[in-house]
């Protein structure tokens, strides 16, 4: 009885040392950790990283930490794919695979879950970080501790899923968690829980980034640069962010009246009593579909970068891509619900959401054509980053397309649900979102760190990704034409979905592979960093401001604020020899603090003794979250000038 | 960058995670009108309705609004005790909302109608709930500075940290008018 | 020493501001339930009646408690503003809708 109130509802039963595979990855998982830990004990680097990494407000560091942490919850979410793709070439007629219903069910939806939430958007939010500020100027973004605890709230979402896997099970609804199915009486036990609070403790980090960024890009702005005088990526990624403002309260909203049916008996969504399901799917896919978006403007951003620099020429029609962007941020609100057509809301509305979404692919349209308009009769290096790019753009459109056909609700009747969707949306987020991703990841990387990366690794990975993913996925286009469903561990002989199973697999593998050569070329890239090292700070003759510091950018950015009077502000200023004045002034920065690192650690706490219904630390977690934040208001000396005399010396030494 | 932009550029922040907290609520109530005739032929939302009680709840609230701005321009004239009185005022008024909405859900419940009896309840009780909760939150906040107005005296940092509240309270006063015309004065006819 | 930036709006902030806020809040809220309590229109109408009120009452807190204006550094505040309420419309009015609809074909 005491345990009961020690711990809730947490038992040893949770632990599934039972299950090999689990137990298996739980103790890989624990030995990577083990490793991670005993190294930085062997080589006394804790208080390094404490003071250097875990405390730091500074947005290059966060920016990088992000990455990190997509990188990892990357391989994750691959191991889970390869998992699936294994289990569907080996469950045909008699067999039932290795892996059965229940756990195949937690890992689409991890997939799901991870892919989206873990990797894509804190690859985006590092991205974001690491370059948005020196593209407009800045010191730093408008709430440098914000940015700390938003990052570091995405770690414990992800750290909560990852504990899902060793105490507990994780949701095995599906990555957006249907009700009824993800109700307490169709989902008793706690995945449902792990995912409602992973979500929503990486929710609040999402949002106040998003605040941060809005903020940072209406009011830091260096002088001279007007909006018309962004880049491109600076205007996506504050079109990003506007949709994560508007569009992630109701993620929040809608996961907490989940979260109060499953935790105090309410009836928002349940099958009984007067709750109406579809309202949660309402609810889900009003933030979902902007989600897509907030996802893909950044990438689109990064190619519009990419391709204006390795074509050495302006980027054609700036104002069309702003106000393209303009556009899709817009109409992103009013095509939510071609994501249930077929949940039987007549010919009225699907008609009207049918042709919202068949109009959004417009701008969508208009900025492919400019990125070829802008590689028309332009000097073209075929350097990774430019791979990527072209790869997108074949890749994307084709993904498009598909998209457009489901577009027209009389198809989607047929296709929905199918793995032609799951094509579909593959399509759009590899060929879009992770191909532009990995693109600006080679892109920026020496901007971060001071040394390029090994291109002929760099080249490998790209193809093995692209090869990798036609290979995968357009037998799944096929499949679902034939009519094979999706998230199935198990069907019957005789249909002929099995060889195209099988070569999807292959291509899984091949993407597997590809993802070996990023490894590869990380590891042969810092082993020769000093021979890759970029000296100017430019490395590809870039044409915005982040090239015009050294590499690795200083802490302080910019030792002189730049002044701006065009587009391309910094391919100007070389096409003009414009060198700007050295007059330096004090630079006012904010201090390191341990409190978004703190608090983030403490609002987990409080999840997982939500998830486990051990109340006495739910009272007393939150208790202690409000207390750490009144006790960070009482710290007044949170910031410090850089004086001249001190930047001097820095700006001497690089 | 000086110290006006930069209060001028937290205090824009504020105002955007207000808009944020806009949607929060909207969400909110787009699921209460969908929801709130699923009484599954239990309690009507007309027949827990108490206007003459919401009504002396509103009246305290928009009181409250009041008082916090003779809070504001206290502030402007640098008067640290006004400033702590007219916030203690607006603390007395907010504390009564609360214990008023606190009463009127104890007394529901005891009735047995309770957030669990249907979609339509639950609907309410977190709508309902939900700008109590702001409320409170905002009292807890209120006490805090009125602690640091002893600890720190009218410091920008202060003035700035007031002006957020006051935003905070302005927008829940706003939101407000919504709940009592949706949930109560609809809920009537 | 000059005023920062809380103090320059405080110029818009003004004790008129607040009691005319005040005055107008009461008095529309009144009306509200008065036109509730004593049935003072038909169904329909009172619907719009009070959503009027509402939506008056709105704009008149936004203006005296929020300093909502439209002036050159009013702007920054009031397009986010209006933004905002331009996404609320949609999702609440697209929810209605598609609810409406739903429930229709498929609770029937």
């Amino acid at each position: 009885m005491f345990e009961k109130m020690l711990l809730g509802n947490l038992t040893l039963q949770a632990i599934p040392y039972q299950n090999p595979i689990i137990a298996g990855a739980g103790i890989f998982m624990m030995l990577v950790a083990c490793i991670i830990m005993g190294s930085l004990f062997y080589y006394k680097k804790w208080t390094w990283l404490w003071r250097e990494w875990i405390t730091s407000v500074d947005h290059k560091k966060i920016g990088v930490m992000y990455i990190i942490l997509a990188a990892v919850m990357l391989l994750r979410g691959i191991a889970d794919a390869v998992m699936m793709r294994i289990q569907q070439v080996m469950a045909v007629g008699d067999s039932t695979g290795y892996l059965p219903p229940e756990h195949y069910n937690q890992i689409f939806t991890a997939h799901g879950v991870i892919m989206i939430f873990f990797m894509a958007m804190p690859f985006m939010f590092g991205l974001i970080n690491i370059v948005l500020p020196l593209q407009i100027g800045a010191r730093d973004v408008a709430f440098p501790f914000l940015n700390s605890l938003s990052f570091w709230l995405a770690v414990v979402g992800a750290g909560l899923v990852n504990i899902s896997l060793v105490i507990g099970d994780f949701a095995a609804t599906g990555w957006l968690a249907y009700p009824p199915l993800s109700e307490l009486a169709y989902s008793p036990g706690v995945g449902v829980d792990y995912y409602i609070w992973a979500l929503q403790i990486s929710g609040v980090g999402t949002l106040l980034s998003g605040i941060n960024f809005v903020v940072t890009v209406f009011k830091m702005r260096c002088p001279g640069m007007t909006f018309m005088r962004m880049p491109i990526f600076t205007w996506t990624a504050l079109c990003s962010m506007i949709l994560v403002i508007l569009a992630f309260p109701v993620l929040t909203v809608t996961l907490a009246l989940l979260f109060l049916d499953r935790y105090f008996g309410m009836h928002f969504f349940t099958a009984d009593m007067g709750g109406n399901a579809m309202m949660y799917i309402n609810l889900i896919w009003i933030w979902g579909h902007p989600e897509v978006y907030i996802l893909i403007l950044p990438a689109f951003g990064i190619y519009s970068e990419v391709v204006a620099t390795f074509s050495k020429k302006y980027l054609f029609g700036y104002a069309t891509m702003v106000w393209a962007t303009a556009c899709i941020t817009v109409l992103a609100f009013i095509v939510w619900l071609h994501h249930f057509f077929t949940m039987g809301a007549g010919a009225n509305v699907n008609a009207f959401f049918g042709v919202a979404t068949m109009i959004i692919s417009v701008p969508t349209g208009v900025k492919v054509f400019n990125w070829l308009f802008t590689m028309y009769k332009g000097r073209i290096k075929f350097t990774t980053p430019m791979l990527w790019t072209m790869g997108f753009i074949t890749t994307f459109v084709i993904g498009g397309m598909t998209g457009v056909l489901m577009a027209v609700p009389a198809i989607d009747y047929q296709v929905h649900n199918s793995l032609f969707l799951i094509a579909h949306f593959h399509n759009a987020i590899i060929g879009g979102v992770v191909f532009g991703y990995l693109a600006g990841f080679t892109y920026w990387f020496p901007k971060a760190f001071g040394f390029k990366l090994n291109e002929t690794l760099g080249k490998y990975a790209f193809w093995c990704w692209i090869i990798g993913f036609y290979v995968a996925f357009m037998p799944l286009y096929v499949l679902g034409l034939m009519g094979m469903t999706r998230r199935l561990n198990h069907y019957s002989a005789g249909n002929g979905w099995h060889p195209y199973l099988v070569v999807a697999a292959i291509g899984a593998f091949i993407i597997v592979a590809g993802i070996v050569f990023q490894i590869a070329q990380l590891i042969v890239s810092i082993k020769n960093r000093e021979q890759y090292k970029d000296h100017t700070g430019d490395p590809w003759d870039g044409r915005t401001l982040e090239w015009s510091i050294p590499s690795p950018a200083p802490f302080y950015n910019f030792a002189v604020t730049p002044i701006v009077n065009s587009r391309d502000a910094f391919w100007e200023a070389k096409q003009q020899n414009i060198l700007q004045e050295k007059t330096y002034e004090d630079i006012h920065m904010p201090k390191n603090t341990s409190a978004g690192f703190i608090i983030a650690m403490l609002s987990g706490l409080v999840g997982f003794a939500l998830i486990w219904h051990i109340t006495w630390l739910i009272i007393v977690g939150l208790v202690s979250v409000m207390t750490a934040v009144i006790i960070r208001s009482f710290h007044l000396d949170i910031d410090y000038y850089l004086t001249v005399p001190e930047i001097e010396k820095l700006e001497s030494q690089s | 960058m000086t110290h006006h932009d930069a209060d001028s550029m937290d205090i824009f922040g504020f105002w955007i995670y207000i808009l944020s907290d806009c949607i929060l609520f909207s969400a909110i109530f787009a699921s209460y009108a969908v929801l709130h005739t699923n009484t599954y032929g239990g309690t009507e939302i007309k027949s827990i309705v108490n206007l003459p009680y919401v009504l002396t709840e509103t009246m305290v609230l928009l009181v409250s609004s009041f008082t916090y701005g003779l809070a504001i321009l206290s502030l402007y004239k640098n008067h640290l005790c006004k400033v702590i009185t007219w916030l203690a005022a607006t603390f007395v008024c907010g504390f009564t909302f609360v214990a008023m909405e606190i009463y009127e859900f104890v007394h529901l419940y005891m009735e047995g109608n309770n957030w669990q009896g249907s979609a339509a309840l639950s609907s309410f009780f977190t709508l309902v709930g939900t700008h109590s909760l702001h409320v409170s939150l905002g009292l807890v906040w209120m006490l805090i500075l009125m602690l640091q107005l002893l600890f720190f005296g009218l410091t920008p940092v202060m003035k700035k940290r007031l002006t957020y509240l006051g935003l905070f309270w302005a927008f829940l006063d706003i939101i407000w008018i919504f709940v009592f015309t949706i949930v109560y004065l609809m809920g009537a006819i | 020493m000059a005023h920062n930036q809380v103090e320059h709006n405080s110029n818009l902030k003004t004790l008129p501001s607040y009691m005319v806020g005040f005055a107008v809040s009461i008095i529309l809220t009144l009306m509200a339930f008065g036109l509730v309590e004593w049935r003072v229109l038909t169904d329909n109408y009172l619907y719009v009646g009070i959503s009027l009120l509402a939506i008056i009452q709105l704009i008149v807190q936004s203006m005296c408690f929020l300093r909502l204006n439209f002036n050159p550094e009013g702007r920054w505040n009031l397009l986010p503003f209006l933004f905002t309420i331009l996404i609320i419309t949609i999702l609440a009015s697209g929810s209605l809708w598609i609810m409406y609809n739903l429930n229709y074909n498929m609770m029937n």
